[in-house]
């Protein structure tokens, strides 16, 4: 019996990003418009392997996965040892666009979630001209801190298992076990403090809300998909946004924080008609 | 409420598995009323109701039964699936000696969950 490999090829790109040189771990499936996805806090890019695996995506889409620095297998930059890791709008905005440059994408669209889904809104505000259409899974335009993120990162608590147990309620209770613990085993992997400095984007630097007014989903058609089971990233928080920016909002039954990981299937399903309507060129219009 | 609790989590082998480094007093506030649930190596060996005078216990999860029977609906709804959810909403609170919760909370989210009928989750 010959071997099963999936689709998806997983290969070290090596750049320059924030000055410092980095060698990130990309995987990617499928050929067409480029669709870049980005993860979540204090995870990595085997969230999206729903979608790699998906022809129905893969098809018309080129799938590209980023494990970000210091997540999954991107390791951190030369010196780590000696900073603390701390995310900035300022730096998550450089990264993106400096890891499409070095992937040579033509106007990719751009697809994240959470701390992704936050991003994205950024990019909206700063640079649409430079995407295709944006996707934002779980956005918000901020989430107030509702515990204390020092518990994260202390040698008396192993950070693995209480970042699970911190995230483990924003899966949807209607999720499948399988999805479910794998999404939270991604967690559990994440390196010491890396959810932790993720979150300082997530909490406090990477509030949008003063901006919003100022994305315009016609200069850039702006896509909102969130679970109903999301209290972090709440269904009012996306509902805010497409109401200032004009961005189409969906709300996903049965699904929570992490829709791509915990139930792909059930995503897929909500996905694959935005995606449809990217490909066809029209624009997103406020619901 | 808590009645079926310690039964539900002691015959949870892998739940117990996940707590065997427990061994706590923590107080379940259910409007006014207090328990205090005592664990020994992931099991459940008491539940006491108060009134108490001097309570004894690490932390404390205070909130309404209202909160808690929604958090125990067998499908809760949006907003009220996790102790967190009701935290965010300021409805639940959280105090005392946090250490033993937060270093084992999936094994305390596992409890808190296991009066839901339906399984833990």
């Amino acid at each position: 019996m010959s071997p099963r490999f999936e689709p998806t090829v997983g290969r070290y790109l090596h750049l320059d990003l924030l000055g410092k040189p980095h060698r990130l771990y990309v995987e990617e499936a499928g050929s067409g418009i480029p669709l870049l996805c980005l993860h979540t806090a204090g995870s990595d890019g085997r969230q999206y392997r729903g979608l790699l695996n998906d022809p129905r995506i893969t098809k018309n889409y080129r799938v590209i996965v980023f494990d970000m620095p210091w997540h999954g297998k991107s390791s951190p930059p030369a010196g780590w040892e000696n900073e603390e890791y701390r995310l900035t709008s300022r730096d998550y905005v450089r990264m993106i666009l400096e890891v499409s440059a070095a992937l040579e994408l033509d106007k990719p669209v751009v697809m994240g979630c959470s701390i992704g889904g936050r991003i994205v809104l950024h990019l909206a505000h700063e640079h649409p001209e430079k995407f295709r259409a944006i996707v934002g899974l779980e956005s918000s335009p901020k989430v107030d801190p509702y515990y204390d993120t020092s518990w994260l990162h202390r040698p008396d608590v192993h950070g693995g298992e209480v970042s699970a147990g911190i995230v483990s309620g924003l899966v949807a209770p209607t999720a499948p076990d399988e999805g479910r613990w794998e999404t939270l085993w991604h967690y559990m992997q994440s390196g010491p403090g890396v959810f932790k400095g993720d979150l300082y984007f997530y909490m406090i630097d990477g509030d949008i809300s003063d901006k919003l007014d100022h994305i315009d989903a016609r200069r850039c058609p702006l896509y909102l998909l969130t679970g109903e089971y999301d209290y972090s990233c709440t269904t009012e928080g996306t509902l805010e946004v497409a109401r200032r920016t004009g961005a189409q909002a969906t709300i996903m039954k049965d699904l929570g924080h992490f829709p791509m990981s915990e139930n792909p299937e059930k995503f897929i399903g909500y996905l694959l008609p935005v995606l449809e309507e990217i490909r066809a060129g029209k624009k997103a219009s406020a619901a | 409420m808590l009645e079926n609790l310690a039964a539900r989590v002691n015959a949870d082998a892998n739940l117990v598995r996940r707590g065997r480094h427990v061994n706590t007093t923590f107080l379940i506030q259910i409007d006014n009323a207090d328990h205090l649930v005592s664990i020994a190596e992931g099991r459940i060996t008491g539940i006491r109701p108060g009134p108490f005078i001097t309570p004894n216990y690490s932390f404390a999860l205070r909130t309404a039964r209202d909160s808690w029977d929604k958090l125990w609906s067998p499908a809760p709804l949006p907003g009220y699936t996790d102790i967190f959810a009701l935290v965010k909403k300021k409805l639940l609170r959280i105090e005392g000696d946090l250490h033993p919760f937060m270093s084992n909370l999936l094994y305390f989210k596992g409890v808190l969950a296991a009066p839901r009928s339906g399984g833990v989750k």
